[in-house]
């Protein structure tokens, strides 16, 4: 069988291309993968070194307020919205390496001292968005559950499918994260997590749990819905 | 005489090509060529990894606000362009290069101060000048290749110009990974939204200059190539040796020609070898021409573009006095 040089080249190119798809995939030599994983886990290292519970997030002056230009996102089929009579009143759960555990309802958590606040959201895709949440600090449900000292790590649990993040305890416990129940003066909306979602400036978007449910303390760290899919764990701002 | 300053005479004065050098010379030390080749792997995935996670939101207006200055609004950049895969795969690249590439910096500019090659790149007073000839000698405005010393005026700007970019891109890169914890750096560069803007085009300026680079090294000097991998460079075949422009006198045996050349257009003078006029400011102009008055012998040739004007215009003698 005689080549000219036309079949030659993409009989060539046909088998350098087998040779680099097997070794390789749209995120690169398979060979890497160790290596990167090892960076990955090191530069979260460096992360949580920086964080420093003083550090506030700070919107710049004249930033408009993002409003109804603030994405919706949620992982189910469509808009999850609470399902009173299918599975009772809502309530979020505060368990796991707790003393007192707490079950709370919409107006227990308002009874609570509240903060609103405004502050930059920042999505892992790139844009931000300057938002107003009305919520409780995070640090004051800790505060009334009273972790236990085994407590390092916390998840987060939402209704939206099987959706969570778990988190470092300092970065829950840092000032400005809430458990916000009012966007821009108003209650949430479904498309922003109502009843009550997690918030904060200091992780990126994607670790702000919408739609909770529970709050778990636990000694462990427990991955999340877009940590399982290879997004980083940390995730700090 | 004395106090003639030798920059001056090497780097301004367009004169014939040196003779009689070694043919070949170390030319770059192996830290220096250890790390310019760890660059190109790392800037390459950096700036790749870096268009995917860009292409992720292709704008820089935050939510229900506005930006003024990138027209390309949702326009991705092509897949082709970028490395990682999907958003998550590019930042992982990302963030593991970014260790890279400062290690690999700090290492090369460590060497560079610490070893003294930073004089070699260092601004100086005649560089814009320098620059002019250059450009005005690839525009075919000027015959010969102005004299340089390891690198030509414009090559000394692109890689001064090279590493401060890189500098800026780290810098607003730590500011956009850190908005929160080390907010004060991301306000100083004017916000989120901004710090991303410079390290879009801090990305876009290297990419630029390196694209430059790169067309020049093969166009003008490929035989840079191995003395970036050997570090031995064949002096002989240097640009300035064969009078080379991109795709002019490219291949080796130009530089004969370009000796040929200077031959043809010294016949008949006097010149003695290696002979070279600076072009001196006025006051060692009059000084020159009162101590040590031209030769009559000395014709401009055609090729010298820039004949110094203190020996064919001997300026008033009473200049010299004052």
């Amino acid at each position: 069988m005689s080549l000219d040089r036309r079949s030659f080249l993409a009989a060539g190119g046909a088998a350098l291309a087998g040779i680099l798809s097997g070794a390789c995939d749209s995120e690169g030599p398979k060979a890497t993968r160790g290596l990167i994983a090892f960076a990955s886990r090191k530069t979260q290292d460096v992360e949580g070194a920086l964080f420093r519970h003083t550090s506030m997030d700070r919107i710049d002056p004249g930033q408009p307020l993002a409003g109804s230009a603030l994405p919706g996102y949620y992982v189910s089929p469509s808009v999850p919205v609470w399902d009173a009579a299918a599975r009772g009143a809502w309530k979020l759960e505060v368990a796991g390496a707790v003393r007192n555990p707490l079950r709370l309802d919409l107006d227990d958590l308002r009874g609570l001292p509240s903060v609103t606040h405004r502050v930059n959201h920042y999505c892992v895709e790139g844009w931000t968005a300057v938002v107003e949440w009305t919520g409780v600090r995070m640090s004051l449900l800790a505060k009334l559950a009273d972790p236990a000292s085994d407590a390092k790590f916390v998840d987060f649990q939402s209704f939206d499918s099987d959706y969570h993040e778990s988190w470092d305890l300092a970065s829950a416990l840092h000032p400005q994260t809430l458990v916000a129940y009012g966007y821009h003066g108003a209650p949430l909306t479904p498309v922003h997590g109502a009843p009550a979602r997690l918030h904060s400036p200091i992780k990126l978007g994607y670790k702000s749990v919408k739609y909770l449910t529970r709050i778990v303390f636990l000694p462990h760290q427990n991955g999340g819905y877009w940590t399982d899919r290879g997004y980083e764990w940390f995730a700090g701002t | 005489m004395t106090a003639q300053p030798e920059e001056m005479e090497s780097r301004v004065a367009p004169a014939p090509p040196p003779r009689a050098e070694p043919v070949t010379g170390p030319r770059h030390h192996w830290v220096v060529r250890l790390t310019h080749w760890v660059n190109v792997v790392a800037l390459t995935l950096m700036v790749a990894s870096g268009l995917r996670i860009f292409n992720a939101y292709p704008a820089f207006a935050p939510r229900g606000g506005t930006f003024c200055c990138y027209p390309f609004v949702g326009h991705a950049i092509p897949a082709w362009l970028t490395f990682g895969g999907w958003l998550a795969g590019a930042r992982h690249w990302h963030f593991a290069m970014m260790w890279v590439l400062v290690a690999n910096g700090l290492l090369y500019l460590g060497f560079v101060f610490l070893h003294g090659e930073w004089r070699e790149l260092a601004p100086r007073r005649g560089d814009p000048r320098d620059v002019w000839e250059m450009v005005r000698f690839y525009l075919f405005v000027r015959k010969d290749h102005p004299r340089q010393g390891k690198h030509n005026a414009l090559q000394k700007y692109a890689y001064m110009a090279l590493p401060i970019l890189a500098v800026a891109a780290v810098i607003t890169g730590i500011a956009i990974w850190k908005p929160v914890q080390l907010g004060w750096l991301t306000r100083l560069l004017g916000g989120y939204v901004w710090a991303r803007y410079w390290h879009f085009l801090a990305m876009l300026g290297l990419v630029a200059l390196t694209l430059g680079h790169i067309f020049m090294v093969f166009s003008v000097d490929p035989y840079s190539i191995p003395a970036m991998i050997t570090g031995r460079y064949r002096a002989d075949r240097s640009p300035e040796r064969r009078n080379g422009r991109p795709f002019y006198h490219l291949l080796p045996g130009s530089e004969r020609t370009a000796a040929e050349r200077q031959a043809e257009t010294s016949a008949g003078e006097s010149r003695p070898t290696g002979h070279r006029e600076p072009v001196l400011p006025e006051p060692a102009r009059a000084e020159r021409t009162t101590r040590e008055p031209a030769p009559a012998a000395h014709e401009p040739s055609a090729d010298v573009h820039e004949p110094s004007a203190g020996v064919h215009e001997p300026p008033d003698r009473g200049e010299a006095t004052q």
